[in-house]
């Protein structure tokens, strides 16, 4: 179990990496929604017992992770009529190499913090650590206002792999209301995204800079 | 009762959006906002009496503490003022649907008593992205790009702030994993195990917690979205921004901190709120001086004044009770200021010291009631925040913090000239011979509730009524735990 687990997290790695070097949005709306669909077979797995509430959230999360938001993205692409990210704040290669760094960190750090019993040997502190760096990473340094969106799903991806720490800590209705959140907030920031779109006709949060000091 | 307080604007919010008529739909938000006023009343008055019931044992999801009598209280006075206000500034853009508008207002109500009443660290959360989602749209309303970029300022902050407020209740409920502590999340229990908590993940825990709802109240350096969000949404919107969210969040704020508290880890979050503090106020004097646009400039002053607030709780003992208080006065000051602002906005068509002079010349009563809430809430006696501020000075030279106390009244000396001459500028003198004359006209509805709302601030600079006083001594006495 913990093996099939561990291997799951080194994927969810290799998509941190991924959506760090990939230029195309809709690669990385695919690479996120993957992330998503692996947290909700990692949600299933570290149960001992399965029970109809456990799957109940495993399959919710798969549905909405790796399906209902990633729809609502490749829409509003199409309405936006974008591809690429062309002009990175800082280029792709050395994004990777940043992700690179923060894994690394990300492992030391969750070696020096007190683990619980049987948490050691999992992936899943540093895992859950690299992947909301990654996220914050494409928050900051990707001007299309889509990438930034994504940014923050991985960034909850992150966060909802730490969670799994705590599965039995947390009860139904937060899980519920994590996602819904989740859902929601995506929703209405892709019609944000659509109406700037119609007024901007761009997507690049560049000309969102009227209002400064 | 709590679950009505909840279902109450629910069903309001349902009520306007099926309502066809841009004219009349507005007219739903007073008689809703005086049944939640009444309703919150009555459970503060009976004090003992469970506000869930006992079914689907929600009571021990939904109660209310001290601090959060005080936050409804606040909350539902507020709403009561902004509702009236709502209809005299909608009737002058009819050219616009409200229906958004409207609902979003009712739903910000339900979400945010569900935040005072939550005594589950995961529900809080839910309930504070919801008010999130709830105000968005109202930001948007005036469909420009400048509010559309406003817009999106705000919903991606303030998720990422929210997001890293998740995972500080993740790493709070691993400190009790960790320890083979029940991990419960709901407050009354992490309250009891407090002391047995691993101290890595707790302190860690609350710096997440301190950033991701300190985002939600606009401490600096988190505050970017604050300016564009409270300059570009309508003055009603501002003001339920600047009293209602803002108070939701320091609520939220103040409950981690007790439980850092009982950990025995005071010394620790009482640094880092002092810090947050002087460097919110810092921040704010900063951007404040030379302030062209007055509703950003009102922006900066909220910033200030959540980090007053965070610096009164970091200070504790009697300083406690004065950010309570201060919590209250800065919730109807920032009603009368935004208000106003959005009068005198609303007929110059403009919100710049080029564009806007002479404010008291053409708006007698929203010019004047501006210049007042600016000497409230810069702390000039003998209204509300002058008593609040100086309780929290009192508190801080009481613990022999001198450099505290001393930085705090230079950086409201500083704020005070640099506000005034925007202030100063914006209501003195008289209309430019080109300023822009728009159809508004001040009317009952746009006017009287900014006087009740000032009335409110000047009586608590006077007299606080004894059973608020009881309401912010017992909260004071709740916040103050002693391991």
């Amino acid at each position: 179990m913990v093996s099939v687990l561990n291997m799951l997290l080194v994927v969810v790695l290799l998509l941190n990496l991924f959506v760090l070097g990939a230029s195309r949005i809709r690669a990385l709306i695919q690479a996120a929604a993957l992330q998503g669909v692996l947290l909700g077979l990692m949600l299933v797995l570290v149960h001992e017992h399965l029970t109809v509430r456990v799957i109940i959230i495993g399959v919710a999360t798969i549905l909405i992770k790796g399906s209902v938001i990633p729809q609502i993205l490749f829409k509003a692409l199409r309405e936006a009529q974008i591809k690429r990210e062309i002009e990175p704040i800082i280029g792709f290669l050395p994004s990777i190499l940043l992700g690179a760094l923060g894994t690394a960190a990300s492992i030391g750090l969750a070696a020096r913090l007190p683990l619980g019993a049987g948490h050691a040997q999992l992936l899943i502190v540093p895992a859950a650590f690299s992947t909301i760096f990654t996220g914050f990473l494409l928050l900051t340094l990707r001007i299309k206002a889509i990438t930034q969106v994504i940014g923050y799903l991985v960034l909850e991806n992150g966060i909802f792999i730490f969670g799994l720490l705590l599965i039995e800590a947390v009860p139904f209705l937060v899980e519920l209301g994590v996602l819904l959140d989740l859902f929601v907030g995506v929703f209405v920031i892709s019609i944000i995204i659509h109406h700037i779109n119609y007024q901007f006709a761009s997507l690049d949060t560049r000309r969102l800079s009227t209002l400064k000091e | 009762m709590a679950v009505v307080l909840i279902i109450v604007p629910l069903l309001g919010a349902a009520l306007a959006a099926v309502i066809r008529a841009n004219r009349w739909r507005p007219w739903v938000l007073p008689p809703i906002a005086l049944v939640h006023l009444v309703l919150t009343i009555l459970v503060l008055s009976r004090p003992d009496q469970p506000v869930a019931g006992q079914w689907l044992e929600l009571d021990q999801w939904l109660a209310l503490d001290p601090p959060g009598r005080l936050v409804l209280l606040l909350l539902s006075v507020l709403f009561l003022i902004c509702s009236f206000y709502s209809i005299g500034y909608l009737y002058y853009r009819m050219e616009l649907s409200n229906r958004i508008f409207c609902v979003g207002q009712l739903f910000f109500l339900a979400a945010t008593t569900l935040v005072v009443c939550s005594r589950h660290l995961g529900l809080m959360w839910v309930a504070m992205e919801a008010t999130t989602l709830a105000t968005a749209p109202l930001i948007y309303f005036n469909r420009t790009p400048r509010s559309i970029e406003a817009t999106w300022k705000y919903l991606l902050v303030g998720s990422v702030g929210i997001a890293l407020a998740l995972l500080g209740s993740f790493f709070l409920a691993y400190a009790a994993v960790q320890k083979g502590v029940d991990p419960s999340l709901l407050f009354d229990s992490l309250l009891r195990n407090a002391p047995l908590l691993s101290k890595p993940w707790l302190h860690a825990a609350f710096v997440l917690l301190l950033v991701g709802y300190g985002t939600k109240m606009g401490l600096a350096p988190m505050h970017t979205w604050k300016p564009d969000a409270y300059g570009e949404a309508p003055g009603a919107v501002a003001m339920l921004l600047a009293g209602g969210v803002t108070s939701c969040a320091f609520l939220a704020l103040l409950r981690v901190n007790q439980i850092c508290l009982a950990a025995g880890e005071g010394a620790y979050t009482g640094r880092l709120l002092v810090f947050m503090g002087i460097l919110s106020m810092a921040f704010a004097a900063v951007f404040m001086v030379g302030q062209r646009d007055f509703k950003r400039m009102l922006a900066y002053s909220s910033v200030e004044h959540m980090g007053i607030l965070v610096l009164g709780i970091g200070i504790g003992g009697p300083a406690i009770f004065g950010a309570l208080l201060h919590m209250i006065n800065n919730g109807l000051t920032k009603g009368v200021l935004f208000l106003s602002a959005g009068n005198i906005h609303r007929s110059f068509g403009g919100k710049t010291v080029d564009e806007v002079q002479g404010a008291m010349r053409r708006l007698p009563i929203s010019g004047t009631l501006f210049l007042l809430g600016f000497l409230a809430v810069t702390g000039s006696p003998p209204f509300g925040p002058f008593i609040s501020e100086f309780t929290i000075l009192r508190g801080a030279f009481g613990f022999g913090r001198y450099v505290v106390g001393g930085v705090f009244l230079f950086l409201l000396l500083v704020i005070f000239i640099g506000m005034g001459r925007t202030v100063l500028t914006v209501v003195q003198g008289r209309p430019a011979p080109g300023a822009r004359r728009t159809a508004y006209r001040e009317g009952w509805l746009t006017c009287l509730p900014i006087i009740v709302a000032f009335a409110l601030v000047l009586l608590l600079g006077l007299y606080i009524p004894p059973p608020l006083d009881n309401m912010l001594k017992s909260a004071a006495r709740f916040l103050e735990v002693r391991p």
